[in-house]
């Protein structure tokens, strides 16, 4: 397929698990601000804006200032609308692949934000969280029920699969990263939609170390940072399947699996008790492994030269 | 009782549906019929839920650089059969004839020999290309997709307008209109046999592989694109997506060795025919406009090495050019031995310093157009004109009388249409889509009909404001011999007189081996239930103990 059709895909992934995490980070993060008689609004929001990569003046933080610039802000691609709209864009450049009712949902979904945002001020946010959980849900439905599981698939799991990875660990981080203004463990997995699996897989009380585990262990929560590197180290494998018949016989064939591969074993062979005394330094490095991942498969499906400028003879 | 009708006015111009009032065409009875019983109100309603569809599947022009729905009005165009038929053997005619003329033009130059088209006015067309001199396209083809634009004059005579060989754009809107029309209104198509679009694409698909480079099994085809910010950009994502080809821009494409490949995951892949809806000076920044950085360089050369297609072929403006129209049925006549079917409009040309004294002086009677306009740019109705604009086109048409082809104003043909929950006339015109596969011309049935939203307004384009209307043509009657073969072949397979009555006796094999391995599935399904079943029990009972 083309590798700018490729790389649309890959980002539709990433923007649309990113809008659908936020609107679950945030969610968590206003109705803790609403039900926690103790917290500490400032350094609540705060923390949370330095997490996602956007932060400010302690002094400036607020909910207004975290809504405005993780839910609203129509021009960063961090934000929910932001990403929205860039998924959106995205797929229109990609219209000929994706099939008509993925676009139709993003486009819907595009046209009704600035409705969306104007509800949002005046009835609270809940309702847009709602709106973005239900239409994020919606996209990878019909991807999963209209789509074949070609390269397009993959390239929309991969990104969306990083994404999550990169995601979860940010979650995570909020809670060891942040001291005593951190969320509860409660929060952080409902946050993640991990609460209910968590208390049916454990039975009993949340305990700190059983939570983070889950989080980043679990191999059949599709949530957690281990089920999402795998489900990206497997659509690396077959995206490279062609390399590998080619005789490619020592290791993986590219940087981006090898990467990937990495972090994935990190979690898998080191002992749980090692990889949570060290947590806050394991999630950064996770975070960088997204960051690096996503760069070596650009670099290695998506490279595409500057147009070329035809200079005619006699014309310099 | 208040009907959707009442207060429609007739004009001078011919009206599609009333030859007079309450007296529906003929074409027209059965939609009058089922529209008249209905509010406006309720029309209105449905009116919105079409433009909803339209809005939430992107149906949209860019215009002004802003995304805009495409308005489509709610009262579909009807044309009959006969009518068609004119129509469908006038537009091949055309289409067949400027064929033949490119060939020439980009050949032998017979035309010009023969003293049928002066020379000049195809080397003087800003269209004429002698980068394409030479070329000749595999099949023969250059006009693979054409767009011949018909008004309606007030007699009822269909005229051709003006002709679009180059990128004729519009088709994706009669598609998406026949597919939001039969969800919104399905009980409107229940009286009619209105004869079906969506086989364009195909059409479209096999006629490009057909015009592929000698010796090519399974030719590439792609869909060459400006990008997503071109004005009709939503058309070629539909297009591409359903012929299932490649949507490639420029940056997709690389030519190295007289090859075209495009650039995709798995490396560099084989192109064959490009079906492009870029214009030819922006195609190669080789031949063309060297700051073009939506082309790709070099693909002219690999054409002309007969490496790839490009379709439509380069060149082709300098047959669709307005003053090359005046001489269009002179075309016809001389290259296919003919009479034109459909006849152009009354037009003049500025060649004679005459004719350019009367046309000044009767400017304020005349259309005049600049000949290398396009998109109803630059037009000037003379009776609607002001004092100033008039000045200033006698200026210009004095500077540059080749500039400029002079009309005698047609009265568009009106339709009834949905304006403000009311109908209401309004100019519409009439642009059938003819695909050309190199053995046939085939004349998509019905085409884009543009309707002019404001009131009075003559100039139809989507670019100027206008809307569409979805456009029918009638089936004829099937010959009556028609169902006695399908009822045959129903006949035998339900009717158990014909079988044997008994199984031919050396045959027993495949049932008897069907039914064992039927039954030894189920044998096998049956105790895997189980242990599977109680597994699930047990796992549940210890967990709780834990």
């Amino acid at each position: 397929m083309l590798s700018r059709i490729a790389e649309s895909l890959f980002w539709i992934g990433r923007y649309v698990e990113r809008a659908d995490d936020t609107a679950r980070i945030l969610d968590v993060h206003t109705q803790r601000l609403v039900e926690d008689p103790w917290i500490d609004e400032q350094r609540a929001c705060a923390n949370l804006l330095a997490l996602m990569g956007a932060p400010c003046e302690p002094a400036e933080a607020d909910t207004e200032r975290v809504l405005a610039t993780l839910a609203f802000d129509r021009t960063s691609p961090s934000s929910i609308t932001g990403a929205l709209s860039a998924a959106r864009e995205n797929a229109r450049g990609a219209r000929e692949v994706l099939s008509a009712e993925i676009w139709e949902s993003l486009n819907v979904t595009h046209n009704a934000l600035p409705q969306q945002r104007t509800m949002a001020r005046r009835y609270g946010p809940h309702s847009l969280f709602r709106f973005v959980r239900e239409r994020s849900a919606m996209v990878f439905g019909l991807a999963d029920a209209t789509m074949s599981r070609d390269e397009s698939w993959l390239f929309l799991i991969l990104g969306r699969s990083l994404e999550r990875v990169d995601m979860t660990s940010r979650m995570l981080s909020t809670r060891v990263l942040a001291g005593d203004a951190a969320p509860s463990w409660t929060l952080v997995l409902r946050s993640t939609g991990a609460y209910e699996p968590y208390l049916r897989t454990y039975r009993g009380a949340v305990n700190s170390s059983r939570a983070a585990e889950f989080l980043l262990l679990d191999r059949l929560f599709p949530r957690s940072v281990f089920a999402a590197l795998e489900q990206a180290e497997g659509c690396l494998a077959e995206l490279e399947r062609a390399n590998v018949r080619e005789g490619h016989r020592i290791g993986v064939a590219g940087e981006a699996h090898r990467i990937v591969g990495r972090a994935r074993t990190m979690l898998e062979f080191m002992q749980t008790d090692e990889i949570l005394a060290g947590l806050p330094t394991r999630l950064d490095e996770l975070q960088r492994t997204c960051s690096a991942a996503s760069e070596a498969v650009t670099n290695r499906f998506f490279t595409e030269q500057a147009p070329q400028i035809w200079v005619p003879e006699g014309a310099v | 009782m208040a009907d959707l009708f009442d207060g429609y006015s007739l004009g001078q111009q011919w009206d599609e549906m009333f030859s007079a009032p309450g007296q529906p065409r003929s074409p027209y009875t059965g939609l009058f019929s089922s529209l008249q019983p209905m509010s406006g109100e309720e029309l209105a309603a449905r009116a919105d839920v079409l433009s909803q569809t339209y809005r939430d599947a992107g149906v949209t022009f860019a215009h002004a650089g802003e995304e805009q729905p495409f308005p489509l009005d709610i009262v579909p165009r009807v044309i009959g059969h006969e009518e068609w038929a004119v129509i469908e053997r006038g537009v091949a005619q055309r289409v067949r004839a400027l064929e033949a003329f490119l060939a020439d033009v980009y050949g032998a130059g017979e035309v010009f020999a023969d003293r049928v088209v002066p020379r000049s006015v195809v080397t003087t067309s800003a269209h004429f290309h002698r980068a394409a001199h030479g070329l000749v396209p595999p099949n023969g083809v250059r006009v693979h997709v054409s767009g011949i634009d018909l008004v309606r004059d007030e007699a009822g005579d269909f005229r051709v307008l003006e002709d679009n060989l180059r990128s004729p754009s519009g088709v994706s809107y009669v598609i998406t209109n026949r597919a939001a029309m039969s969800s919104v209104l399905p009980e409107l198509f229940g009286d009619h046999r209105v004869q079906p679009v969506a086989e364009y694409p195909g059409r479209l698909l096999a006629a490009l592989k057909a015009s592929a480079p000698t010796g090519v099994v399974d030719p590439t085809v792609v869909l060459l694109t400006p990008g997503v910010y071109n004005s009709a950009y939503f058309e070629h994502a539909l297009l591409a997506r359903q012929m299932g080809v490649e949507l490639v821009e420029g940056r997709d494409l690389v030519c190295s060795g007289g090859q075209v490949s495009m650039r995709t995951t798995d490396g560099q892949q084989r192109v064959d025919v490009i079906y492009r809806r870029i214009d030819d000076e922006f195609l190669d920044p080789v031949h063309f406009r060297s700051d073009s950085v939506i082309g790709c360089a070099g693909v002219v050369n690999a054409a002309r090495a007969g490496r790839v297609t490009i379709a439509n072929a380069v060149g082709n403006g300098v047959a669709d050019d307005k003053l090359l129209y005046t001489w269009v049925p002179d075309l016809i006549r001389y290259h296919l031995g003919e009479e034109p079917i459909l006849k152009n409009a009354d037009t003049y040309r500025l060649d004679e310093p005459d004719t350019v004294e009367w046309v000044l002086a009767s400017l304020d009677q005349l259309v005049l157009k600049p000949v290398d306009g396009s998109g109803g740019k630059g037009i000037v109705i003379g009776p609607r004109a002001d004092q100033r604009t008039l000045e200033e086109l006698a200026v210009k048409v004095r500077a540059s009388p080749r500039d400029w082809i002079a009309q005698k104003p047609i009265g568009l043909s009106t339709s009834p249409t949905l304006i403000n929950g009311r109908i209401a006339p309004r100019h519409v015109d009439l642009r059938p889509f003819a695909v050309n596969d190199g053995t046939d011309v085939w004349v998509l049935p019905g085409g884009l009909t543009r309707v002019a939203l404001p009131e009075g307004e003559l100039v139809v384009n989507s670019s100027q404001g206008g809307g569409s209307k979805d456009t029918w043509v009638i089936s004829p009657p099937r010959p009556s011999l028609e169902p006695v073969p399908e009822h045959d072949v129903t006949r035998i397979e339900f009717t158990t007189a014909d079988l044997p009555a008994e199984p031919p006796a050396q045959d027993p094999g495949p049932p008897n081996d069907n039914a064992l391995a039927q039954s030894q599935q189920q044998q096998q399904a049956g105790p895997l239930q189980g242990p599977a079943a109680s597994r699930r029990v047990a796992g549940g009972r210890g967990s709780s103990q834990c």
